[in-house]
């Protein structure tokens, strides 16, 4: 298992670096731990295509509109709709 | 507080319109019952869950006060009604933060990738290719263990920001992020493996 505690000045590898790549995208790294992310993507051949992918993720997840609603599920949905008005009433 | 983007339907719901509880409806639905199935043993249950939730929506609208959004308002009901159902103890999310979630074979001895990431995402320009990714990230999300697949569904699905998802999982900003973490983490690997092409 990698360490993730980072001594200072050192370079991160691969392998942490991804495990940062949330954080980062949260804006949850501190400004030095930012720089190191940075500094290591801008240098490795790998890493960047990692990071890509996990903001196409982010961004095809956002693009599903589950407005899915089998008929069955819409008129079992409008039913409870009217018996709640009914009720009410 | 941000502008809720569900405050025209809400106030259209208030009026009596049916339609505006359908348009939610479609809205959630997937959503909460993915979350509720993830509290209760059966589908069945899940089903009953969710509407039981919807209930205390058209119930308690004309009281709903708009001091949170109205998707935050929605999923707490839920996640109060299926921890009930469910009678799990949702308190302590469990947590292991330090453990890696890439698999660690893919990197040599001194965590340089050994087998790196298979490209993918220059596929999504293709809107076929990238609705099936799309419909495909769905299921792996539902496949993903409860807390990760709340998580992600609220932040990468619905929108919804880290603070509207700590309040409705009552979890801290910290544990929210190693959820969304791993869970973001398992659902690339999937559309790795399904729609990765070596350059």
């Amino acid at each position: 298992m990698i360490r993730l505690r980072l001594g200072p000045g050192r370079s991160l590898v691969c392998q942490q670096a991804v495990e940062l790549v949330t954080d980062y995208l949260e804006g949850a790294l501190s400004p030095a731990r930012r720089r190191r992310f940075e500094g290591h993507l801008a240098g490795c051949p790998d890493c960047p295509e990692y990071l890509i992918q996990m903001r196409a993720l982010i961004a095809l997840a956002g693009s599903i509109t589950p407005d899915d609603l089998t008929p069955r599920m819409r008129s079992e949905l409008i039913g409870l709709y009217r018996r709640w008005l009914a009720d009410e009433g | 507080m941000l502008e809720d983007p569900d405050a025209e339907l809400v106030s259209r719901l208030r009026a009596g319109d049916e339609r505006a509880f359908a348009e939610l409806a479609g809205k959630y639905q997937h959503t909460l019952l993915s979350m509720a199935r993830g509290y209760v043993p059966s589908n069945a249950v899940a089903q009953e869950v969710v509407q039981d939730a919807w209930l205390g929506v058209l119930r308690g609208i004309d009281r709903f006060e708009r001091r949170s959004s109205f998707r935050t308002w929605l999923f707490r009901i839920l996640v109060d009604r299926a921890i009930s159902v469910g009678a799990k103890e949702r308190r302590s999310v469990p947590v292991d933060g330090m453990e890696p979630v890439v698999d660690a074979s893919w990197f040599d001895a001194g965590g340089t990738w050994q087998v790196p990431p298979v490209p993918w995402a220059d596929r999504v320009d293709d809107k076929v290719i990238a609705a099936k990714m799309a419909a495909r990230i769905l299921t792996a999300i539902d496949e993903l263990p409860l807390h990760q697949r709340e998580v992600v569904s609220l932040r990468d699905v619905q929108g919804l920001s880290s603070d509207e998802v700590c309040a409705i999982l009552d979890i801290s900003q910290a544990n929210q992020r190693v959820l969304l973490h791993r869970g973001r983490s398992k659902v690339r690997q999937v559309i790795e493996s399904e729609f990765g092409r070596p350059r």
